[in-house]
């Protein structure tokens, strides 16, 4: 079976490539070729262009009327771009086919190698491969990576490591650029002859490109490795920050080389200029993101259009950022940060996976894309190779890597709460990876002005490849080895939730109760005029009050449910959340003074159980069970509201039918029949003490089998048997002799108090009426 | 004379007692000098502190679990000295007490001291909760620290409290306890539990 699935692979590949060799055989010659002959009897007859544009001006002579023709021109470039999409897209597939080879090497290396091969194949047939051109690179291959990176961003680790982050990406590189480039244009003027004509600023330059990491390469081989997160966001977020530096070096080195000096005006302009670049890129993407919020708002009848708005909104605000050279980069990730929370607390929940898996998507295909032609251009591109320069670039960037690292972390662990191993310093340094960019950077180089250039593409090159394919590589055993502590694959947990928020609060008062306007002051202030403002006018209608929690905690239910409809329903489902549990399973321990009642008189026993009663009303618990299977089956998407809604109805409901039902819902008889009632009900009644017996009636309002359904049963000939611990809807029980009675309740009654609260949200408990006991009580919802 | 009254301060910084107190609490000198100042200055210049001292203060005004900090500055569980119950008024000792909780762990200790730290941290946290003392933090009790958060969002709040408590509460019993058979009953969160609970929760100052 494994060799079908080589036979497929090859079969596969063989295919694609020669469908994209063959695409481009005709390139060539490929005329229109309007008349291909009489009588192919083909069943269609193609429009013919080429047939009305040789009317200009010619003479016009009849020709049979062409039924087939072969018009490639025509179609070529949508054609060649989705033959690669194509290629990229079943590359991704086979390579999961093969587990073996996936497991050792990254997906990166893998293909490169694929893009090795077909501009091999390319370059044999005698065609030039096309290599990856800077604008094709950067407006459509980098902006839906960054994207994704961007809208996904968890923002807590993020800001809280900033200071590190932008410490190692604004130092970190400047240090490896100038380390680089002063160590290259030494080597250079020692080197002699071959090496002299390349000047200091153009190494400098050199420096500052292939020293910035790359997010695309980062973000490829971090992804399998599944790193802590600590580790990952400092990487990750610096290969983000630092394209504001690379972008202002690049653009400083190139507008001076040509004139071969810099000035102290020009090194503080070019301060000047990183700040405008690093902060108006984050302004111009927060304005796009709040546009997009805003017009997110409104959104609630046009749903399939949603997604559309955070595309292009995303876009514009890459775009517009670039048409003043600010830093794309830092505006995408800057407008998908800002955006996200408000538009999700705005679409709906098919809008939120479409979005998502789009971004996956399309920045899956690129990234493929992208180190594909990395292979291609490699095959394709002017080369020079000077063994000095080459092998100088690669030592000097890994010995700037590590010095930088380990410098900075020096510095940086001063200051911190959480330092930096030497293990967490390894990967760091080691996962600075290079990639495309450094490459597209290179190649925007005009060869007039840098003569170089293609030594500078060949060394860019062979660094990308090295780093790519041996630290890419060698990076995941390493990992294992060193026992580097890996992402926990938990849920966030409604208690993390709760208590993460009570202590931000606990922190922000102790810290006003100092007088010290620390972090958490200022964050709570930003959170509070977050709350008060800007949710009002981003977030529609009533979600814009919803606090957090609760926003969290219903995301959860949600989830759960959508979680249960998909498993099919009714049946058992093993979950994190524990069904193991049951809120019968929590109560306080009632202290023993009431357990330790003398035996009592009827009448002391009756008071005794009215005081209990009433007791037990206000302190009664939500009576609506958490257990999924009556659960609502379709969760509605718009809004949690309208749930309550629905249930406040069915509640009436109730309520009408309890006028008719003269059931009382006497004391159970024995602890465990006692809570194998409650455990049946989901809204469990609340319980009096009755001295009749009375026949049950089990109302199955909410299950999944039988919305609504009531069924009476006789319940007092299952006195003794245990009700399934499924079934949902509301039992009366029959109560049970008056002697066992008189034993039990006090007893029980403190546990009878714990009625199953599995929860939902839902009317508040101190919403049910008091009615005539005899009455079966209210229970909310 | 200037006599020494337990647990309060002659209003003259001392060089001595803020020596002890160092040491005690881990602050370092100019930190408890500043902290005596705002001391001096939330009492009005008096020896003790009082409930009423701390509500004035503005900014805590928005805090929702606002009753609950100054409440904790006046329990006697977190004074390290072994009482309990709550008193009225707390001198400047405990005050820094309290506030040693929330001290920045110093450059070097050791992995065990960091453990310790953080420890006595979820103690202090714990404590917050178990408003009755017991050992554990019940249901009730849960269900009001919820509120309590939830307690500037009105009547959707209020509802939903429970609801989450109940879920949390849930939740801490699976993971500590694991599969209950319906006879079983859990009490309430244990400190343990509680540690186990809060692993990943992030723990600054």
């Amino acid at each position: 079976e494994k060799e079908d699935i080589y036979i497929d692979y090859c079969g596969m590949f063989i295919l694609v490539l020669g469908l994209l060799v063959g695409s481009l055989m005709p390139l060539g010659g490929a005329a229109s070729s309007p008349d291909t002959g009489t009588g192919h009897g083909g069943s269609h007859g193609n429009k013919d262009p080429g047939y009305a544009k040789n009317g200009n001006g010619t003479t016009y002579s009849k020709k049979p009327f062409p039924v087939l023709s072969f018009d490639y021109e025509h179609v070529r470039l949508p054609f060649e771009i989705s033959l690669w999409v194509l290629l990229a897209s079943l590359m991704k597939l086979g390579f999961h086919l093969i587990p073996r080879v996936s497991s050792i090497v990254p997906e990166s290396c893998l293909l490169i190698v694929v893009g090795l091969l077909v501009g091999g194949l390319i370059k044999l047939v005698g065609e030039d491969p096309p290599v990856l051109e800077s604008k094709i690179f950067f407006f459509y291959l980098l902006p839906p990576i960054i994207l994704d990176a961007g809208y996904f961003m968890p923002i807590r680790q993020f800001t809280e490591n900033l200071g590190t982050i932008l410490m190692f990406a604004v130092v970190g590189t400047l240090w490896n650029s100038f380390f680089v480039g002063g160590l290259l244009y030494g080597v250079c003027q020692l080197e002699g002859h071959k090496l002299a004509y390349v000047d200091l600023l153009s190494c400098l330059l050199f420096g500052s490109i292939i020293s910035a990491v790359d997010p695309v390469a980062v973000l490829a081989v971090f992804e399998e490795i599944h790193i802590n997160e600590l580790l990952h966001i400092l990487v990750f977020g610096e290969s983000l920050l630092n394209d504001a530096v690379t972008v202002v070096l690049y653009h400083l080195f190139e507008e001076y080389s040509s004139v071969g000096l810099i000035t102290v005006t020009d090194v503080f302009l070019g301060i000047v200029c990183f700040l405008v670049v690093s902060l108006g890129g984050i302004v111009v993407g927060a304005i796009y993101g709040i546009l997009a919020a805003f017009t997110s708002r409104f959104t609630s009848h046009t749903r399939v259009i949603e997604p559309l708005f955070v595309f292009v909104y995303s876009y514009m605000a890459y775009l517009s950022a670039e048409v003043f050279h600010l830093s794309g980069i830092m505006a995408l990730i800057a407008c998908g940060a800002v955006m996200r929370p408000y538009v999700e607390a705005n679409i709906s929940h098919k809008s939120h996976t479409t979005i998502k898996y789009f971004l996956k998507m399309w920045s899956s295909v690129s990234d493929t894309l992208i180190f594909i032609f990395l292979g291609v251009s490699t095959v394709a591109g002017p080369h020079q190779w000077n063994w000095t320069f080459v092998v100088a670039t690669l030592i000097f960037c890994l010995v700037a890597r590590v010095l930088g690292v380990v410098g900075l972390t020096f510095v940086i662990n001063k200051f911190r709460i959480v330092k930096l191993t030497s293990k967490d310093q390894f990967i760091i340094a080691y996962g600075g990876l290079r990639g495309a960019i450094a490459f597209s950077l290179v190649y925007l180089l005009n060869p007039e002005h840098f003569p170089m250039r293609n030594m500078f593409l060949t060394a860019i090159i062979t660094v990308i490849f090295f780093t790519v394919f041996v630290q890419g590589m060698t990076i995941r055993p390493l990992v294992d080895l060193l026992a580097v502590k890996k992402k926990q694959e938990t849920k966030r947990s409604i208690n993390e939730e709760i208590h993460t928020q009570f202590l931000d609060h606990l922190l922000t008062g102790i810290e006003d109760i100092c007088g010290h306007y620390g972090h958490h002051h200022w964050k709570d202030k930003l959170n509070r005029f977050n709350k008060k403002y800007v949710k009002k006018c981003l977030i529609a209608g009533e979600r814009s009050k919803e606090p957090q929690l609760i926003a969290f905690y219903h995301k959860m239910e949600m989830k759960q449910a959508i979680e249960l409809v998909e498993s099919g329903g009714g049946s058992k489902l093993p979950s994190a959340l524990p069904s193991t549990v049951s809120m019968q399973n929590i109560q306080p321990k009632k202290p023993s003074q009431d357990r330790a009642l003398p035996q009592l008189s009827k009448a002391r026993e009756e008071e005794i159980r009215k005081i209990l009663r009433t007791n037990l009303q206000r302190t009664r618990q939500r009576l609506r069970s958490y257990n999924r299977h009556t659960l609502i089956a379709d969760p509605y998407e718009d809004g949690w509201n309208e749930m309550l809604i629905k249930r406040k109805k069915m509640k009436e409901l109730e309520k009408k039918m309890n006028n008719y039902l003269t059931v009382p819902a006497p004391p159970p008889d024995s602890p465990t029949i006692a809570r194998a009632r409650l455990a049946s009900d989901p809204q469990a009644w609340g319980l009096k003490s009755v001295t009749e017996s009375i026949p049950t009636i089990k109302v199955d309002l909410a299950s999944p089998q039988s919305p609504e359904s009531v069924n009476v049963v006789d319940e007092f000939s299952k006195k003794g048997s245990q009700p399934k611990e499924e079934e949902g809807g509301l039992t009366m029980k029959v109560p049970s002799p008056a002697k066992q009675r008189k034993d039990k309740t006090p007893d029980e009654e403190p546990q009878q108090r714990l009625m199953r609260c599995l929860s939902d949200p839902g009317p508040a408990a101190e919403e049910e009426d008091e009615d005539d006991p005899f009455l079966p009580q209210k229970k909310s919802w | 004379m200037i006599t020494i009254v337990m647990g309060s301060f002659q209003s003259l910084p001392d060089d001595h007692q803020y020596r002890t107190l160092s040491q005690k609490t881990g602050f370092s000198l100019e930190q408890i000098a500043i902290l005596h100042n705002r001391f001096k200055q939330l009492s009005q210049n008096e020896e003790t502190l009082r409930r009423d001292d701390l509500k004035t203060i503005q900014d805590l005004e928005s805090n929702p679990i606002r009753s609950q900090i100054i409440e904790a500055f006046f329990d006697s569980r977190n004074f390290q000295k072994e009482g309990v119950g709550s008193v009225e008024e707390i001198g400047f000792e405990e005050f820094l007490t309290v506030m040693s909780y929330f001290r920045a762990p110093p450059q070097h200790i050791t992995e065990e001291q960091r453990e310790e730290m953080r420890r006595a941290k979820l103690r202090f946290l714990f404590n917050m909760h178990d408003t009755d003392n017991d050992g554990t933090i019940t249901l009730e009790e849960y269900r009001h620290v919820v509120e309590e958060l939830l307690s500037r969002s009105g009547a959707l709040g209020r509802e939903t409290a429970k609801g989450i408590a109940d879920a949390a509460m849930l939740e801490v019993a699976s993971i500590s306890v694991g599969p209950m058979a319906p006879d079983e009953f859990y009490e309430g969160i244990t400190f343990e539990h509680f540690l186990k609970v809060c692993k990943f929760v992030h723990l600054y100052a």
